[in-house]
């Protein structure tokens, strides 16, 4: 069954959902509560978080025109902090000098077991389950050093995870969903997993080549084209098919 | 959202078990960045670094003393000593001279990489390694460190030394840059920030052993094997 964690009542509980209720939610102790009456935390304490740039052929030739990248074989991967993580309805920052702030919709991928060169065919065995992520950027502080830099993917917040830990078992093909993006309410990005340049599977082999993946490890594949600045005051929703949407504020930085 | 942790004064655990998160910082050192000449103004960097130039060295790198796998695809890896700064408190938007008020101590750090000379975009692969992030057991309390910007740092190969430098000369010294960092991301006590390694660091082979000595603190040795040693 698919859980969240949530903030109910001055403590951290496991909630999940009510069937044909969707705006509620049940707790471990079986109480109901309103779910717009918590506050939601990522679903899972993250630990390694692992993300993949231009993963998606379409959101490659998008930013075609700043990119020295032409064949690419190897993912380009870059790792994130535990500052980044927020939760579903929460806040996430816009610094007052930044005018390209862009969301990624991404397919989010929990690892559930201690993972060392599994080949691809068995690599979705170790998947726990999905989330969404929204991972957004701050363009004008690119540097070309170390590319992306933690300057512009890695402040405080602007990584939402959520709302839901989907297990593995209710999404047999990770490479057969759609993707979306909604700024107040109109559809700005929209992309499918199947155009993935590499699929989660062959991510996860990639990656436990060369180093352990533990449990609670998570993999933000990547994002599709169609990212567009968002300003303060804007509610970002982010969906993937069967894992439902994930709510994301854009706030003035203190 | 923050992690708890037990204060960290009274926490006698390696630092690698923490697992707190480990922050390095390329190019701190001016001859690394002079050696790269024009290059760094040119593509695909177009120009030098304004901010600090961060890496993350992820949990599996984590470890202590001892032996460390060199893995099969590579014949050698650069040990690059480092200071490691000890976070102690909640640390975001701290100004430069108080940014040690935020450092618990201070531990040894030799921060593995397989040798690469472009810096644009490399691949996580080469500095990600299980294993790549070595600290030594134990700890200095910040109070036993009068100046962190001013320490010895030796680096032995076998029993040559092959290394020798200062923490000082940074880009930026240790509380600028804990400063320049935490200007956009939060540190949490646990966490480790490095100083990042003076330039020319050397490189070890199969076979070979390691030591780090920085003025005041533990002494960190490692030695190096290829998988078929491992028992």
């Amino acid at each position: 069954m698919r859980v969240a964690r949530v903030v109910h009542g001055g403590a951290i509980h496991t909630a999940y959902p009510v069937a044909d209720h969707p705006q509620h939610l049940r707790l471990t102790n079986g109480e109901v509560v309103g779910a717009t009456k918590v506050q939601w935390l990522a679903p899972f304490e993250p630990r390694t978080i692992v993300a993949l740039g231009l993963n998606y052929a379409d959101h490659v030739k998008e930013l075609a025109g700043e990119l020295t990248l032409t064949k690419q074989d190897e993912p380009l991967v870059f790792l994130k902090g535990p500052n980044s993580v927020v939760g579903h309805g929460g806040h996430t920052p816009k610094p007052a000098d930044v005018a390209h702030m862009h969301y990624e919709c991404e397919l989010a991928v929990v690892i559930g077991r201690t993972t060392q060169r599994v080949p691809a065919e068995h690599a979705l065995a170790h998947v726990l389950g999905y989330t969404i992520c929204n991972d957004y950027a701050f363009r004008e502080y690119l540097e070309n050093w170390y590319r992306p830099n933690l300057r512009v993917k890695n402040r405080d917040r602007s990584t939402a995870l959520g709302p839901w830990l989907v297990p593995a078992n209710e999404i047999p093909d990770p490479q057969n969903l759609g993707l979306r993006t909604l700024v107040n309410g109109h559809v700005v990005q929209q992309g499918h997993t199947s155009h993935m340049i590499h699929s989660v599977a062959n991510l996860i082999a990639y990656l436990s080549g060369f180093m352990t993946l533990q449990a609670g490890d998570v993999i933000l594949t990547g994002t599709p084209d169609g990212v567009t600045p968002v300003q303060v005051g804007d509610e970002v929703v982010t969906a993937i098919d069967g894992l439902g949407e994930l709510v994301n504020h854009v706030v003035s930085a203190p | 959202m923050g992690r708890m942790h037990p204060p960290l004064a009274l926490t006698s655990s390696p630092p690698h078990t923490w697992g707190g998160t480990v922050y390095g910082v390329m190019l701190n050192h001016p001859p690394a960045l002079e050696a790269l000449g024009e290059a760094a103004h040119q593509a695909p960097y177009q120009a030098p670094p304004k901010a600090p130039v961060l890496y993350i060295k992820p949990r599996n790198t984590h470890a202590g003393p001892g032996a460390v796998t060199i893995p099969p695809d590579v014949s050698q890896i650069e040990v690059g000593a480092s200071l490691g700064l000890v976070i102690g408190q909640v640390a975001r938007g701290v100004k430069a001279a108080e940014a040690l008020n935020y450092v618990a101590g201070y531990v040894t750090v030799a921060d593995l990489r397989i040798p690469h000379t472009t810096y644009y975009r490399p691949s996580v692969k080469l500095i990600a390694r299980d294993g790549f992030c070595r600290m030594s057991d134990t700890w200095t309390p910040r109070a036993a460190v009068a100046n962190p910007d001013e320490l010895t740092v030796k680096v032995w190969l076998d029993d040559a030394l092959v290394h020798q430098t200062t923490t000082g000369q940074r880009v930026r010294g240790a509380a600028q840059l804990l400063a320049d960092v935490s200007e956009f991301m939060t540190l949490d006590p646990g966490d480790v920030l490095l100083l990042g390694v003076s330039h020319g660091a050397p490189c070890v082979q199969p076979g070979q052993s390691s030591r780090i000595e920085i003025d005041g603190l533990p002494p960190l040795t490692n030695h190096y094997l290829t998988t078929l040693e491992l028992p």
